[in-house]
């Protein structure tokens, strides 16, 4: 065993214990495992939310698209800050309704706006199916720190079936608020790492980071204006990119729901107020990626890219550290995850399709049984059908984007019913499946889920338009 | 002023990394070393916290009074 995955393990454990001693005795019901009992003031939910955001796509799939793609991958510089200005605005609102009718999910909200347990199943089984690309993304991210960390002495398999198994124990113990207290040390772990191998990296290679970019340009003029590295990531791509995801970032159903935990309404406004500032360490991660460009070009993986340079450039115990910290930072969002999908199965589909009354207990239950199966399905899916860390998150945001105007409409338009909103939610899903099956993704120069908000959007607005005909 | 009026400034930083990028999407001027790409990109997500405080500075007086806001 080698030194650097020594130190991973031992920093996976200790946030395990943590999360479980964190967690607290008691009687664990729903509420508190969902929601951590609605008292969390603003750090806590700040923690929280950056633990949701702040995943191994922003350490090994930013850093591996800066080094393959260039120029495109800026959007992920950007969108952060949309979604937050977005969040400004939406999440009080929903926070409130969220309060007054004591709802714990996003499909929760759907029932309590529109009236209709069809439209709440159906957002819960698209939130869940988005859910599983984003979960295979950590499951991947975890199963290459593993790897990487071991010299090849543990194949991706094993390790990834390794974390596997850690994320599912984390989550059957502690639930929301075990998952809250790792998220700090989580975040510490990663700022630490980023701000260390950001700064260092280039200036070990290159005198420093002004030193690498006037040698990136010298060598790749047209990697840092778009198109980038890519043929059809062009300006257009980026900016449909940048609506959708930001539209989309609040849309996760663990994202919108964690707004519920909040204490009141001021908290949530002043998290948007901060939280794109949490977005400028991904900067660094990109210069990470310039520079393994320059010193390890031609890798096969350029998800791997951060971590070959790390292990190149540095002692082990430091390798061990960074490779710990990307660790956490994929075992907390997918346990984030697999809690929230677990609850909404359970809550949203399991419960209304059965004709006897489901008490709590029985739910808690039915929870975790689908905790296990979503957690085999994402692992399953990573095991044989790999794919790279940035195309997994956006397949995500194709599919959870599509909320975006059942949420607005709910929240500002009082007239809006649930058929529109399920007409428009349909059709979304239907363009972006159709675009992405037949590989017409970027479609017109277009990110193919922009193409189905846009369409989304239209014929929601159109069934709205013709209802109001009709009753006049 | 109505609580609404927030959404001005915080639509500013949405309009400059979005309708901005075909102007943006170039190498020179160079700013702090750094491509005007990256920088614009950069410069808007670290300025967004402040038209977010004007937002809510707005949206707090908009909706001071009696009732409103469910703070502590």
């Amino acid at each position: 065993m080698t030194v650097a995955l020594l130190i991973i393990l031992l920093v996976v454990l200790g946030s395990g214990i943590l999360g479980v001693v964190a967690a607290g005795r008691g009687e664990m019901n729903l509420e508190r495992w969902s929601v951590g009992g609605r008292r969390f003031g603003v750090i806590l939910v700040w923690l929280l939310m950056a633990g949701e955001f702040y995943t191994t796509f922003t350490f090994l799939g930013a850093s591996g698209w800066a080094y393959s793609r260039g120029a495109p991958a800026f959007y992920i510089l950007a969108y952060g800050a949309i979604g937050y200005i977005v969040s400004f605005f939406i999440l009080p609102p929903a926070w409130r309704m969220a309060k007054q009718h004591g709802l714990h999910t996003q499909p929760d909200f759907f029932l309590a706006r529109y009236g209709s347990p069809m439209l709440a199943g159906l957002v819960a089984v698209v939130g869940v199916i988005s859910i599983v690309p984003y979960l295979q993304l950590q499951l991947t991210g975890l199963g290459l720190i593993v790897e990487i960390a071991s010299a090849g002495a543990v194949t991706s398999t094993v390790a990834i079936t390794v974390a596997f198994g850690l994320t599912t124990a984390f989550v059957y113990t502690s639930g929301l608020k075990g998952i809250a207290w790792v998220a700090i040390v989580k975040d510490l772990m990663m700022i630490v790492a980023v701000v260390v191998i950001g700064i260092g990296l280039p200036a070990m290679y290159f005198g420093g980071i002004g030193g690498m970019l006037a040698e990136l340009l010298r060598q790749h003029p047209s990697h840092l204006t778009f198109p980038g590295g890519t043929r059809t990531m062009g300006t257009g791509w980026v900016m449909s990119t940048i609506v959708l995801t930001g539209c989309g970032y609040y849309c996760w159903p663990h994202a919108f729901a964690s707004a519920f935990s909040a204490k009141d309404e001021r908290t949530i406004r002043r998290n948007a107020v901060i939280m794109p500032l949490y977005q400028l360490p991904v900067l660094l991660v990109f210069f990470v990626g310039f520079t393994a460009l320059l010193v390890l070009p031609g890798l096969k993986n350029p998800d791997t890219a951060l971590l070959a340079l790390v292990t190149r450039s540095y002692p082990a115990w430091f390798s061990g550290f960074v490779g710990a910290a990307g660790a956490v930072t994929a075992m907390v969002p997918a346990s984030v995850l697999l809690l929230s999908s677990a609850t909404l199965i359970a809550k949203n589909v399991y419960r209304p399709l059965r004709r006897d009354p489901v008490d709590d207990a029985h739910l808690m239950r039915a929870s975790r049984v689908v905790v296990m199966a979503v957690a085999l399905i994402a692992f399953v899916l990573t095991l044989w059908a790999p794919r790279e860390l940035v195309n997994l998150l956006i397949f995500g945001y194709d599919g959870i984007s599509q909320f975006f105007p059942g949420i607005v409409l709910g929240l500002f338009v009082r007239r809006a019913t649930a058929l529109p909103v399920a007409l428009g939610l349909v059709t979304g899903e239907a363009v972006v499946i159709s675009l992405i099956w037949t590989s017409r993704d970027p479609f017109m120069g277009m990110n193919a889920g922009f193409v189905g908000l846009a369409a989304n959007v239209t014929v929601a607005a159109l069934a709205m338009a013709l209802g109001k005909r009709i009753e006049n | 002023m109505r609580p609404a009026y927030a959404l001005i400034p915080a639509a500013v930083p949405v309009v400059a990394l979005v309708a901005g990028l075909p102007f943006a999407n170039r190498l020179e001027p160079m700013v702090l070393g750094m491509p005007f790409l990256l920088a614009w990109i950069l410069g808007w997500v670290a300025a967004t916290p402040a038209f977010l405080a004007v937002a809510y500075t707005i949206h707090r007086k908009a909706s001071a009074g009696p009732g409103a806001g469910g703070g502590r």
